[in-house]
């Protein structure tokens, strides 16, 4: 069997490298969104398919636009424009909570761990369809005890796996920025989410845990689970992702998948600052300066002409 | 010792008065809003005003029955809590604050003003709307009842019996409340508003049911001030009433379901043993000369000491008399 694992095909592997190329099954897909900062273009992705069941990664710079497109894609931030469903459904337009509700989680960059509740009571919030959640029923316990128990069950089993069962009965407030991460990670599962965003979810994470949350994450993968999570450490994306999407300067610049990736001349531009710092080379001199020539003298020519017009002007 | 005796029976009466259940309804309200949610509503007066012209406005002015006065009261609140939340519970938590406090004052002269005087009776209130109340008393009005040595008339203590108890309810409902999921949701939205949204709760929604919850307490607490004064006065819902219960809410502990009923009873007990401890100190056998302090400083004076008291509080306990410190403590990190 383990063999068998390991020679796990992608759906993917046909799918050519190309930017906005179709996927075979795409749950999310998105189209022509902009978002923009006073001149500051922010996001422009024209199309992007996030392919359903496997685990992409979506990488780029710093301020390449990662966090916003999440935002946008989860109703946390308004678009300028464009559209974009998931399920076919479209999501543009829909308050977070709805989005939630349709089953596409996000965690945050900034970790938001709710300080003043248990570590417990964190995960417990994040179940779904919880009758106890209405304020008639509320008053009734009769009406959610029997849920409340199941949904305690699973944050235990989840914390368990997180490592922090031992922290269940803390408050959030006190868990390291580690630990804050897995929590968040570990409460938007508790939501049985069909998709997760995981936004820079190991960064923080010592080396021996990523391990494990990434064994997690492949997990979530084998559950029939899309993943899109945005990480800075290529060996880790190269590790889990199934595809790996590039922005920069928010344009999507590149996919393909992980192996491919770092071949990409965009990419290594994009990471590496492009030809601006490079040294000029003896030809390039020549050439600019042959181009600057070539500029004069258009200009000069379409001086002479213009006076020779002029003279030839009946008086 | 005869006085120190005289003191205690007049502070505790106090502890257990009317205007204990006021703020001790209004802080319980405050502690929803602000304990819970972390809404910052400075306009609990407003929902109280509401309350107490809701009875007053039906009963004397277009003789309604006294039950109709106290649905129109709690509904005026609900109105209220809509009209100030649909704006401002989507913007940042300063902006309900600053509503709040200026719907309050808005709603105050309003009721004050010249054109509302066949309706509010302006400056001048409104009054004779209580009997029906207390023809439900099972105390003899007229009648004295001593109790742990101080006189109460058989009209405060039905006051307080019916105050009482709905501090008790309104206690249990937010214990039972908080306990819930739905106070789970509650407390999220507290710390985190966004963390909350991405788990699929409708932050807007819950802020609005909170809003209106603590809003129903504040107009229950008009009421049973406006009753046990058997008047209604537009003045006597400054906003300085907000800060008293907030200070209460403070002194108690927030987040904690007595917090707010035990912070009032001291709140008001304090009060009452520095005013009339001060006004035998500096009566005709005090021992404070009336050049240090005259005994029509009093009055003043009083809210003076129990302020330092505060602040001694607040800085040897910051959790209130019943918060949990490590809550507090968080905040450091
Ligand atoms: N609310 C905002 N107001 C103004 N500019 C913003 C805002 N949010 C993001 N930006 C800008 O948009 C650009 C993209 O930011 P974003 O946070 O999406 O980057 P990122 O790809 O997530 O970067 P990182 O890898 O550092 O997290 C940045 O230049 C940032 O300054
Ligand atoms: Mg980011």
């Amino acid at each position: 069997m383990p063999a068998e694992f390991s020679m796990r095909t992608s759906p993917l592997r046909d799918v050519a490298s190309q930017v906005g190329v179709a996927k075979p099954d795409p749950a999310i897909v998105v189209d022509d969104v902009t978002r923009t900062f006073g001149g500051l273009v922010a996001v422009q992705v024209e199309h992007l398919e996030f392919q359903r069941g496997c685990i992409t990664g979506l990488i780029g710079p710093n301020g390449a636009g990662k966090t916003t497109l999440f935002n946008l894609l989860t109703g946390f931030d308004q678009a300028n424009s464009g559209r974009w469903t998931f399920d076919g459904k479209p999501l543009a337009k829909l308050p977070p909570h709805r989005v939630a509700r349709l089953g596409v989680v996000r965690t945050f960059q900034l970790t938001k761990a709710l300080s003043r509740l248990s570590v417990l009571d964190n995960m417990m919030l994040g179940a779904t369809g919880q009758r106890g959640e209405s304020m008639w029923r509320a008053l009734l316990p009769g009406m959610w005890r029997g849920q409340e128990r199941e949904v305690e069950d699973r944050a235990n089993e989840l914390l368990e796996r997180f490592k922090l069962d031992t922290k269940r009965a803390d408050f959030a407030g006190t868990l390291s920025g580690g630990q804050r991460k897995l929590l968040e990670m570990a409460r938007a599962l508790m939501s049985q989410p069909k998709v997760v965003m995981l936004d820079e979810p190991m960064a923080g994470v010592n080396p021996a845990l990523t391990q494990s949350l990434l064994e997690h994450v492949k997990d979530l993968r084998e559950q029939g689970m899309t993943v899109v999570f945005v990480e800075h450490d290529m060996d880790v994306v190269r590790d889990i992702s199934d595809w790996v999407v590039v922005m920069a300067a928010g344009k999507v610049i590149a996919e393909s998948p992980p192996e491919s990736i770092s071949h990409n001349k965009e990419v290594v531009d994009a990471y590496l600052g492009a030809h601006h710092d490079a040294p000029l080379t003896v030809e390039e001199e020549d050439k600019v300066l042959a181009e600057a020539e070539a500029v004069i003298r258009a200009e000069r020519a379409a001086q002479a002409e213009a006076l020779d017009a002029a003279a030839r002007e009946p008086l | 010792m005869q006085q120190v005796l005289d003191v205690l029976i007049i502070s505790t009466k106090a502890f257990f008065g009317p205007l204990a259940v006021f703020y001790a309804l209004m802080a319980i309200g405050l502690n929803v809003h602000f304990g819970y949610t972390g809404l910052l509503n400075f306009g609990q007066i407003g929902f109280a005003m509401l309350g107490g012209f809701g009875i007053a406005i039906s009963v004397t002015t277009y003789g309604l029955p006294f039950a109709v006065g106290v649905l129109v009261g709690l509904l005026a609140a609900v109105l209220f809590a809509l009209l100030l939340g649909l704006p401002t519970l989507r913007l940042r938590a300063d902006y309900l604050a600053i509503v709040t406090i200026a719907a309050a004052e808005i709603l105050r002269l309003l009721f004050r003003s010249v054109s509302a005087t066949p309706i509010t009776g302006a400056t001048r209130g409104l009054s004779g709307f209580s009997g029906d109340f207390y023809a439900l008393s099972p105390f003899e009005t007229s009648a004295r009842y001593t109790i742990l040595g101080a006189r109460w008339s058989g009209r405060e203590l039905w006051v307080v019996s019916v105050g009482w108890t709905l501090v008790a309810l309104g206690c249990l409902a937010v214990w039972l409340l908080m306990r819930s999921p739905w106070g789970r949701v509650i407390k999220a939205i507290r710390e985190d508003e966004d963390a909350a949204r991405s788990l699929g709760k409708n932050v807007y929604a819950y802020k609005m049911q909170s809003l209106i919850l603590g809003g129903i307490f504040g107009a229950l607490g008009g009421m049973i001030y406006a009753l046990a004064t058997s008047s209604a006065n537009p003045d006597q819902y400054q906003s300085a009433n907000t800060f008293l219960a907030y200070a209460a809410l403070i002194l108690g502990g927030t987040a904690r379901v007595l917090g707010p009923v035990i912070g009032a009873m001291i709140f008001w007990f304090l009060l009452a043993f520095t005013e009339s401890g001060l006004v035998e100190l500096t009566g005709a056998d005090g021992i404070i000369p009336p050049e240090i302090l005259s005994s029509t400083d009093v009055a003043q004076i009083r809210f003076v000491l129990v302020g330092l008291g505060l602040m001694t509080l607040l800085i040897f306990r910051p959790q209130g008399i019943f918060g949990d410190r490590r809550e507090v403590m968080l905040d450091a990190r």
